[in-house]
C-alpha cells in the first residue's frame, strides 16, 4: 500500500454501539464504544428491543466523536464498513442503516463485514497475519474454529452445537448470583479454586472439532441445586474452577487436534471469552509444548469485546479485496462462514 | 427549501422529495416486507430522477412513530444520520398525524387516525384542521380499539377515523361503529410522504439531533416489569462510553 486507506467502521450487533476510524487496516485513529451493559444488567441479560433503542440513541454521537477524535473528515474516507451479521436483527439494523446512510450521503463505497471476521481481526492489532491460519473465536454468541488457507478465505472446521462458551458462563454465573456478563468474575473465582467437581467434558473424544456446552451447564446447575436442597453450601471458587477447567479442557484439546489436522503458520485467539485468563494460560502452555514454531496472536484484552476498530481492520481487507454492497444491504442475523465439508480428523 | 420526507412506521413505505411546497417525486410501496432493503435504494432513485445531490437537501422530515418499532427505527435512523452527516435540518412528525392529513382541511370533524398495535390494541390520536394547520386534539396513545370507540361514542361530536381495520384488530373488535364515528375507506389509510413533508415544512427543526429518537409510546415489556419491581429507582443513564 503506497497510499493510506481510511475506513469508517460501524458495529452494533449486540449491546455495544461502536464507531471507529482505522488507517491501513491496523492503526486505530479512534474507537468509540458506548456499552449498554448497565442497562441489560437490570434484566440479567441482553433484551433485544432495549438494545435497539439504545443503539439509536447513541449512533450519531458515536459517529461524530469517532471522526472528531481521529481528526478525519468525510472527504478523506475511502469507505464505510459495517457489521451486517451475525447478531440481533434490531441492533444490527441501526448500524447497517447508519452506515448505508453515511456512505450514500458522501458517495463512499459500502463494505459489508461479518462480525466474526471482526473478532478475528482484533488480533491484527498485535501483529501481521500469516497463512495458513487457525483461529479459535469464542464469545457470548459464538464458539468456532476457523481455518484460513489464505487471506480473505474463511472456513469453519468446528463450532458449538448448542450454547456458546460465553453464554454458558453467563448462565452458570446467574446460578451463582453473578450478573451478566459473568465471564470475568467466574474467571477470577476460578483462579482461587480447584477442579473438585469434575464436570463432563462434552464431545472431547469425538472425532470432530465441534463443541457442546449445554450438558456442562446442566451438570453445573444440577450440582448447585442438589446441594441447595440438601442445605449444603458449595465453595464458589471450586465451582468456578471446575466449570472453567471443563470449558478450557475441551477448547484447548480440540484446538490442538485441529492444528494437527490443519497445520497453520499462525494461531489466533479472539472474541469476548478470549479475555479469559484461564483459557489464555492453558492455550499458551499446550501450544508451546505441541507446536513450538507456531506463532500465536491473541487479541488485546481491550479489543476482545465488541468494537468497531476490529470491524474497521477486517473491513479494510474486505475493501481491498473489492467487497462492496448496495444500498439494499440488509442485516443478516444468522450470518456464518461456510463450513468445510467434510471435516475429518 | 428542499425536503426529503420518509415514513416507514408501518407496512407501507413512503418517500417524497418536495421543493418549496411542490411535490417533485414520490414513491409508495405497500408490499415491502423489509424496509431496510428498500429505503435507501428508493431515496437514491428519487434523488437521481430529480437531479438532486445529497448535499442539496435542506431538511429531512421523518414520521417519528408510533408504529412498528423496527420500521420507525429504520426511518428515524436514516433521517437523524442524514441530518447529522449532511448538517441539514431535521423534523419529526407523528406517524398518526401523517394519516390524519389525508383528510382535507375543509373537514370540521375531529380526525382519529389509528394503526394496529397488536392484541386488539391500536395507536391512535386526535387531530383537527384549524386555519389550514393540523392541530392535536388529544395525544397519540396506545389503547384497546374497543375502549377507544367507547370513549369516542360518549362524546357528543362527530369523529372521522382513518386507518386500516386489520384482521388482527377485528379479532378483538366487532367492527361496529356508533353513529358519531365514521370510518374512512381503506384508500385513505395509506400515508402520503407529500403530506408528511408539508406537515414538517412548517415545524421548527430539531435542535438536538443526537437525542432524537422514535416515539414508541410504550416502554419495552422488560422495562415495565423492572420498574414494577424497582418503583423508586432513580433515573440514570444506562449507556456509558468506555
Amino acid at each position: 500500500m503506497t497510499e493510506s486507506t481510511l475506513i469508517l467502521a460501524f458495529e452494533s450487533s449486540c449491546d455495544e454501539t461502536s464507531v471507529a476510524v482505522i488507517k491501513d487496516g491496523a492503526e486505530i485513529l479512534s474507537n468509540i464504544v458506548a456499552t449498554q451493559i448497565a442497562s441489560h444488567q437490570r434484566f440479567g441479560g441482553v433484551v433485544p428491543e432495549v438494545a435497539s433503542r439504545h443503539h439509536i440513541e447513541q449512533i450519531t454521537k458515536c459517529t461524530d466523536e469517532a471522526l472528531a477524535q481521529a481528526g478525519v473528515s468525510y472527504e478523506q474516507l475511502d469507505a464505510v464498513a459495517v457489521t451486517y451479521g451475525p447478531g440481533l436483527v434490531g441492533s444490527l439494523l441501526v448500524g447497517v442503516t447508519a452506515a448505508k446512510t453515511i456512505a450514500w450521503a458522501h458517495q463512499l463505497p459500502l463494505v459489508p463485514v461479518n462480525h466474526m471476521t471482526g473478532h478475528l481481526y482484533a488480533a491484527r492489532f498485535v501483529g501481521a497475519f500469516k497463512y495458513p491460519q487457525l483461529a479459535l473465536l469464542v464469545s457470548g454468541g459464538h464458539t468456532e474454529l476457523v481455518y484460513m488457507v489464505e487471506e480473505h478465505e474463511y472456513q469453519i472446521i468446528g463450532e458449538t452445537r448448542d450454547d456458546a462458551a460465553g453464554e454458558a458462563y453467563d448462565k452458570i454465573g446467574r446460578v451463582m448470583g453473578v450478573n451478566y456478563p459473568a465471564g470475568k468474575t467466574v474467571d477470577e473465582w476460578a483462579a482461587k479454586g480447584q477442579d473438585t467437581f469434575h464436570f463432563p467434558r462434552a464431545m472431547e473424544k469425538e472425532a470432530n472439532f465441534d463443541f457442546s456446552f449445554s450438558g456442562l451447564k446442566s451438570a453445573f446447575i444440577n450440582t448447585v441445586h442438589n446441594a441447595h436442597q440438601r442445605g449444603e453450601k458449595l465453595n464458589k471458587y471450586d465451582l468456578a474452577a471446575s466449570f472453567q477447567q471443563s470449558v478450557v479442557d475441551v477448547l484447548a484439546e480440540k484446538t490442538v487436534r485441529a492444528l494437527h489436522r490443519y497445520p497453520a503458520e499462525q494461531f489466533i485467539l479472539a472474541g469476548g471469552v478470549a479475555a479469559n485468563h484461564g483459557l489464555r494460560k492453558r492455550l499458551n502452555h499446550d501450544l508451546a509444548k505441541e507446536f513450538p514454531d507456531l506463532v500465536t496472536l491473541q487479541a488485546p484484552l481491550k479489543y476482545c469485546g465488541d468494537n468497531a476498530a476490529m470491524i474497521g481492520a477486517a473491513g479494510t481487507v474486505n475493501y481491498l479485496y473489492g467487497d462492496r454492497d448496495g444500498w439494499d444491504l440488509n442485516a443478516v442475523p444468522g450470518l456464518s462462514f461456510p463450513r468445510m465439508n467434510p471435516v475429518t480428523e | 427549501m428542499k425536503i426529503l420526507a420518509i415514513d416507514t412506521s408501518n407496512h407501507p413505505l413512503a418517500i417524497a422529495l418536495v421543493e418549496d411546497g411542490k411535490l417533485l417525486a414520490t414513491t409508495t410501496y405497500n408490499m415491502v416486507k423489509n424496509h431496510s432493503i428498500y429505503v435507501m435504494p428508493t431515496i437514491d432513485q428519487l434523488m437521481k430522477q430529480v437531479h438532486w445531490e445529497p448535499s442539496d437537501l435542506d431538511r429531512v422530515v421523518v414520521a417519528q412513530g408510533p408504529g412498528s418499532y423496527t420500521g420507525v427505527r429504520i426511518a428515524v435512523t436514516t433521517a437523524k444520520v442524514l441530518a447529522d452527516t449532511l448538517n441539514c435540518e431535521l423534523v419529526g412528525v407523528s406517524s398518526l398525524a401523517v394519516l390524519a392529513a389525508n383528510v382535507p382541511p375543509t373537514s370540521q370533524a375531529t380526525i382519529v387516525p389509528f394503526f394496529d398495535a397488536r392484541r386488539g390494541n391500536v395507536y391512535a390520536g386526535g387531530y383537527h384542521w384549524q386555519d389550514g394547520r393540523l392541530v392535536q386534539r388529544f395525544a397519540d396513545t396506545h389503547v384497546a380499539m374497543t375502549d377507544l370507540v367507547e370513549q369516542l361514542k360518549d362524546q357528543q361530536q362527530p369523529f372521522l377515523m382513518v386507518g386500516e381495520l386489520t384482521k388482527k384488530i377485528n379479532q378483538h373488535f366487532d367492527g361496529q361503529f356508533p353513529a358519531n364515528i365514521q370510518l374512512l375507506p381503506a384508500n385513505y389509510a395509506l400515508p402520503s410522504a407529500y403530506q408528511l413533508a408539508m406537515l414538517g415544512a412548517v415545524e421548527k427543526a430539531v435542535t438536538d439531533i443526537d437525542g432524537f429518537v422514535p416515539h414508541y409510546l410504550l416502554l419495552t415489556e422488560a422495562e415495565v416489569e423492572w420498574k414494577k419491581q424497582h418503583p423508586n429507582a432513580p433515573h440514570r443513564n444506562y449507556v456509558q462510553e468506555v
